[in-house]
């Protein structure tokens, strides 16, 4: 996983961008609700979340498409609230890339200087420098309909930037691509985005797209910002039992809290044995029904021991999957566990029906939420 | 493959048969004969030559007739899109309901019988009428104006009689063009008349020349519409070719008016058709 530092430099081009208690409300329904991000110059955050869970919105909202029904959109700390769109600078790639399909790819980049009423001759060497900084310097002829998915979303990055934009807005702008060519285009944005030191703003349902690409990421969940942090803490430490399940993968486990403090807490699984967690999130009591969430790599498989506190089960499974090997265990309670081992450490699948024990293979991994 | 393809063809062939037929019968037969009946030199019969075209294209009369129908066209084409266009615009930007409303007052005049509707005009446009009575209700004028049997009166009910089949087509080009565009348009600093200018009204070229061609195609040829709140004081070519054929009984004089009006609009409609070719040349992405 590539992230990159959350103190990373801010860029003097950046522009700040502040979200200051975005909610939207459509009729009864509430699409955005009391959502608050405070985004550096330079940043590049990722607005994650299921489909409907507001990013879109956001998104529009921050673009000038939608009136929000109450916060602030402040950028560079001065409030762009009753500003139309065209008169926000801010750049737009939309999914389907929207490239004027009448218009040549050059005219299709010129297309903001022209309607900032920059001269042709200075609109015509601009838009040379955007598509140059793409990569397409020499297709400036042709029609989008000429250019394959990865070079439509080229143009439309440069056409994006070519008004040198205060606010880059990406809206699922990898959708579209095959896999390989997401990853270049992702590296390629990424580049563009550093080079150009843009406070960027990345809509996306995809987890690995965000924590790859973003220097913080904000998962959004039914309207409400679960959690605004950099990828590897969404990851390490989420903040709730949503991120947690939504970014990678989790097994849930039902428990009781036996202590906690500050820095942890331990926990009696239903399923068997006792497992010392992270500090519990919330207002938790000892006793209190909980959720332990361990990452299929927090566990490694062992032989059954004497010991009675430890979490038993059966092996229904396994799968050697390149460089990990992952397991699927029948626990005590019922649960199926998935528990994914590096192939160096595990060379042998474990047969079905093997007893075995798991053990996290460092304490304060598992993540502890109130049961849902 | 190549068999089933084969297959397939024949029996498409075969389920249209017919209708070509109808076709064969019913217009390509009638069309050759009174292309055959424009020859004959004299309405008794008898010999065949090009006097009754040089007789219409010789006579200032007749070509006058041609002029002011296909000008009249072109009127009401312009008349039409013009109002047209703002209400496919207006169906464009509608939520549902509003939307279901426009669509019913746009297809309303193709619910009513065109005799009915052109009577509703000489009601509306007449002496008495409700233009004239509201004007002069208002005091803006004393005696009233003449509206019906003139050619605006017949341009004014033309295109409204002929509204659907503008604003249709246009409301079909305006739906495919992607929303984002707009939104693109906008966020790169384009005004909404910059945006309305620069990329819907290309992107709907294709709906607006498909309107313009039905509209104008039908406004030439709208006989009753132009007969009746035209008047007598004003002919077009439909009327003149009733009356020669039907009041005159020259057959022959009709059917070369015929086509050369045939000739005429055909030539229109191709001009239209080269302009939907090119513009759709960026419709469609």
């Amino acid at each position: 996983m590539v992230s990159a530092s959350p103190n990373g430099p801010a860029s003097p081009r950046g522009q700040t961008l502040l979200l200051d208690g975005i909610t939207q409300r459509y009729g009864t329904s509430l699409a955005v609700n009391e959502v608050t991000l405070d985004i550096r110059g330079g940043e590049l955050v990722a607005l994650l979340g299921p489909s409907g869970c507001g990013k879109t919105t956001l998104l529009r909202i921050i673009a000038g498409f939608l009136a929000q029904t109450k916060g602030h959109v402040m950028v560079g700390g001065k409030s762009v609230d009753g500003l139309p769109p065209n008169r926000r600078s801010v750049g737009i790639v939309f999914q389907n890339y929207a490239l004027f399909p009448h218009m040549t790819v050059a005219e299709n980049v010129a297309y903001g200087l022209d309607a900032r009423g920059v001269d042709r001759a200075t609109q015509r060497s601009e838009a040379q420098r955007m598509l140059d900084l793409v990569k397409l310097g020499h297709l400036g002829d042709r029609t989008p309909r000429q250019l394959s998915g990865g070079q439509q979303q080229r143009v439309a990055l440069a056409r994006a930037l070519a008004v040198n934009p205060s606010i880059l807005l990406l809206d699922e702008p990898f959708a579209a691509l095959d896999k390989n060519l997401r990853l270049d285009m992702q590296i390629e944005v990424k580049r563009i985005q550093r080079l150009s030191g843009i406070t960027t703003i990345l809509v996306t349902h995809d987890q690995e797209e965000a924590l790859s690409m973003a220097d913080r990421v904000a998962v959004l969940s039914q309207g409400r910002l679960e959690q605004f942090s950099p990828p590897t803490e969404i990851y390490d430490a989420p903040d709730s039992l949503f991120v947690n399940t939504f970014v990678g993968s989790a097994n849930l486990l039902g428990g009781v809290l036996v202590d906690s403090d500050r820095s942890a807490g331990r926990v009696r699984l239903d399923a068997g044995g006792l497992i010392e967690t992270r500090a519990p999130k919330g207002d938790l009591q000892p006793g209190s029904r909980v959720t332990v969430c361990l990452r299929p790599e927090h566990l490694s498989v062992d032989p059954v021991g004497d010991d009675a506190e430890t979490l038993n089960g059966v092996v229904e499974m396994g799968l050697p999957l390149g460089a990990t090997v992952v397991h699927e265990i029948r626990v005590g309670d019922g649960t199926a566990v998935k528990v994914s081992e590096p192939r160096i450490q595990r060379t042998d699948l474990l047969a079905p029906g093997t007893p075995v024990r798991l053990a996290p293979v460092a304490p304060r991994l598992a993540s502890v939420f109130a049961a849902a | 493959m190549a068999a089933t393809l084969r297959d397939v063809t024949t029996y498409d062939l075969k389920l249209a048969a017919p209708l070509a037929a109808g076709f064969v019968l019913f217009f390509v037969t009638p069309l050759v004969i009174l292309l055959a009946l424009s020859f004959q030199t004299d309405p008794q019969g008898g010999h065949y030559g090009l006097t009754q075209y040089v007789n219409f294209l010789g006579d200032s009369f007749s070509l006058g007739v041609l002029g002011s129908t296909l000008w009249l066209g072109v009127k009401v084409t312009v008349l039409t899109l013009l109002l047209g266009y703002p209400v496919a615009w207006l169906h464009q930007r509608s939520p549902g309901w509003a939307r279901g409303l426009i669509m019913l007052l746009v297809l309303l005049p193709l619910l009513t019988s065109v005799v009915v509707r052109t009577f509703a005009w000489v009601v509306i446009l007449g002496r008495q009428g409700i233009v004239n009575a509201t004007l002069s209700w208002i005091g803006l004028i004393d005696t009233p104006l003449k509206l019906l049997y003139t050619e605006g009166g017949v341009v004014v009910a033309l295109a409204q009689v002929q509204m659907p089949l503008m604003v249709l087509p246009i409301i079909t080009a305006l739906s495919r063009i992607d929303p984002n565009f707009a939104d693109a348009s906008s966020v790169l600093g384009a005004g909404h008349w910059r945006t309305f200018r620069k990329v819907i009204l290309p992107l709907s070229l294709p709906g607006i020349v498909a309107g313009c061609l039905l509209t104008y195609a039908a406004a030439i040829t709208a006989f009753i519409t132009q007969s009746l709140i035209g008047g007598g004081q004003m002919l077009f070519m439909p009327m003149y070719i009733y009356q020669q054929a039907s009041t005159l009984q020259n057959w022959p004089f009709a059917a070369a008016i015929s086509i050369v009006f045939l000739v005429s609009v055909l030539v229109v409609v191709s001009i239209f058709n080269a302009l939907g070719r090119l513009s759709r040349g960026y419709a469609n992405a």
